[in-house]
């Protein structure tokens, strides 16, 4: 790999009082990448997240966005912009993350406006081929959130997301408050604009079934360290460390054997 | 086996729900379903389909103001015609709920042990013996040192571990039927499985009959013998566990499973295309038919009902024809 990271993490390390939330965390992912991040509650994967958006500042260790470092937060509104446009992040709840009050439209043609400097002609246009990238048309464009479900309001996430033309976008437990039949949708809509857009994902989740269909690579998160990384497929396939094995097993299916679960998880602590 | 010739203890039969404001359609709608002593039986559906609704109305819970027609009774008897102290006494001794969320459904400013013992007391168990049945519950739901731990606040308690207390305090009773409602979707996954097998274990120990509330289809093949699927408030299909895998009759079932992301498999889950049907719409045929890559122009204006077909019961006008690839 001689090619530059369009994101990279080294020696990450987050301590709220005396606890290490996050624990000497390295990764790199590269242009058009995407690196899942799994683990369970407590496991520093939400922290990890916020750090590479600028929203905690790391205790120790840095962020490298194109091989720049952005490990302080950004001082100043250029710095916070440049910033803006070089990561996004979608969050879990879409209920939460819109304003009730604006329009979808206009919630997606404010980053236009904050960012570029289009006629506004233009910036209709470029807002409707957004719309149209995510599965949204007139409609939606017109409506507010309240109206929309919880699948159309994710699809208006990523739209603002990608108005900026990011380089990479954080997805923190994106598709975990969806029905199985949506969040499927967007998995796929998800797979369609790193296909077209070439933009990188660094995807949050505690779903490890998730893993294979949205991330190449995958990072395995316990207690604020890293216990097992790796080629998401290669990981899934032959587990290495004892609690990823554990995670695995944990998903139902056919033949599940939640006893057994039981003992191993307990065998670990 | 289980719950084929066992006694039913469970017997919904045609239960439409309607709610007080101007829904279009009723959140339930001619739904009946059976569980027997013993057997655990799944109820899957999405956001909205009535799976909730449906097993709060086995213990008379419907929402505020709604109306109700068509029976449900637990070991005989009707729910909804029940006086509320005979209503008071069914949650206390012969059906009772897990929720999803302990932290939501446990009081934070009471004792552990006042929870579990609180039926029993109002049943008229002396105290001491209310405490000694608590202890043994939370022994048997895996809470280490259960004495202590019934003087301890539920905010001393992780996530998992309020779970096992729900399910001790639901057991507490001697319950014949058990209501699981999405009873780890708040969990980790490690701590699922344990609750889950904390949770089978009991119940398989003690002849339950289990409801089991969830929205993971392959949840509830791990668990279940027998699965109900619902949309928009109605059953769309009905069969074992190992049947509705391998062989699912309802276009509906077959997209949910084709949805659901596999570990092990290259192939990326399929959506859905469309999005459920809300309680402002009121579709005349199908519900389903929209979404639906098999509409026929009947599916439109006809609406199927639950009917037998190869010992599987499914409301599709086409079953008969093979649906998955």
């Amino acid at each position: 790999m001689t090619e530059q990271p369009v994101l990279a993490v080294e020696g990450l390390r987050k301590t709220f009082g005396d606890h290490a939330a996050v624990d000497d965390v390295s990764f790199a992912v590269p242009p058009g990448g995407s690196l899942a991040i799994v683990g369970e509650s407590g496991s520093g994967k939400t922290t990890t997240a916020r750090m590479l958006v600028g929203l905690e500042r790391p205790s120790a260790g840095r962020v490298l966005v194109d091989g720049a470092d952005r490990t302080a937060p950004p001082r100043g509104r250029t710095a916070r912009l440049a910033r803006a446009r070089a990561i996004q992040m979608v969050f879990q709840d879409p209920y939460l993350s819109l304003d009730p009050r604006v329009t979808v439209a206009d919630a997606v043609e404010e980053p236009l406006r904050l960012h570029f400097d289009l006629d506004p002609a233009a910036r209709r246009a470029r807002r409707d081929e957004l719309l149209d990238r995510v599965g949204l048309g007139e409609r939606e464009a017109a409506a507010l959130p309240r109206r929309l479900s919880g699948g159309q309001r994710q699809r208006v996430a990523l739209a603002r997301a990608l108005a900026v033309e990011p380089r990479a976008l954080v997805l923190d437990e994106a598709t975990s408050a969806l029905d199985v039949s949506i969040q499927a949708q967007i998995v796929e809509l998800l797979r369609d604009l790193r296909a077209s857009l070439g933009v990188a994902y660094v995807f949050v989740s505690h779903d490890l079934s998730l893993v294979r269909h949205v991330a190449d690579d995958l990072l395995v998160l316990r207690r604020g360290r890293t216990v097992e990384a790796g080629r998401a497929a290669a990981v899934l396939d032959g587990p290495r460390h004892p609690y990823t094995r554990l995670l695995l097993d944990s998903v139902p299916r056919p033949g599940w054997d939640p006893a057994r679960i039981a003992a191993d998880r307990r065998a670990l602590d | 086996m289980p719950g084929t010739t066992g006694e039913t203890l469970l017997e919904i039969d045609d239960l439409t729900v309607r709610l007080a404001s101007g829904a279009a359609r009723p959140v339930l709608d001619g739904v009946s379903l059976r569980v027997a002593r013993g057997e655990s039986v799944g109820l899957v559906g999405e956001s909205g389909s009535g799976k909730s609704v449906t097993s709060r109305a086995a213990l008379g819970l419907l929402p505020a103001g709604a109306t109700a027609t068509g029976t449900v009774r637990v070991a005989g008897d009707d729910v909804l015609a029940m006086p509320p102290a005979r209503l008071r006494e069914l949650r206390r001794r012969e059906a009772a709920m897990v929720f999803q969320d302990p932290r939501a459904s446990i009081n934070p400013v009471r004792r552990v042990g006042d929870f579990v013992t609180e039926g029993l007391r109002a049943g008229g168990t002396p105290a001491r013996a209310a405490r000694k049945t608590a202890e043994e519950l939370l022994e048997a739901v895996g809470i280490p040192d259960p004495r202590r731990a019934l003087r301890r606040f539920p905010h001393e308690f992780s996530g998992g571990m309020l779970q096992r207390v729900m399910i001790a305090g639901a057991l507490a009773g001697g319950p014949r039927l058990l209501l699981a409602d999405e009873p780890t979707t708040a969990l980790d996954v490690t701590t699922q499985a344990e609750v889950i097998s904390i949770l089978t274990r009991l119940q398989a120990e003690r002849g339950t009959g289990l409801l089991f509330v969830t929205h993971d289809l392959d949840l509830a093949a791990a668990v279940c013998d027998r699965i109900y699927v619902m949309y928009a408030g109605r059953i769309v299909e009905e069969q074992t566990a190992d049947g509705l895998f391998a062989r699912p009759r309802h276009p509906y079932t077959a997209g949910l499973l084709a949805a659901t992301p596999r570990m092990g498999s290259a192939e990326p889950p399929r959506g859905v295309p469309g999005r459920p049907v809300s309680l402002a719409e009121n579709p005349e045929g199908c519900a389903f038919a929209a979404r639906c890559r098999l509409a026929a122009p009947e599916c439109a204006a006809e609406r199927p009902t639950l009917r037998p077909v190869d010992g599987v019961s499914v409301a599709c006008l086409r079953a008969e024809e093979p649906i998955h690839d």
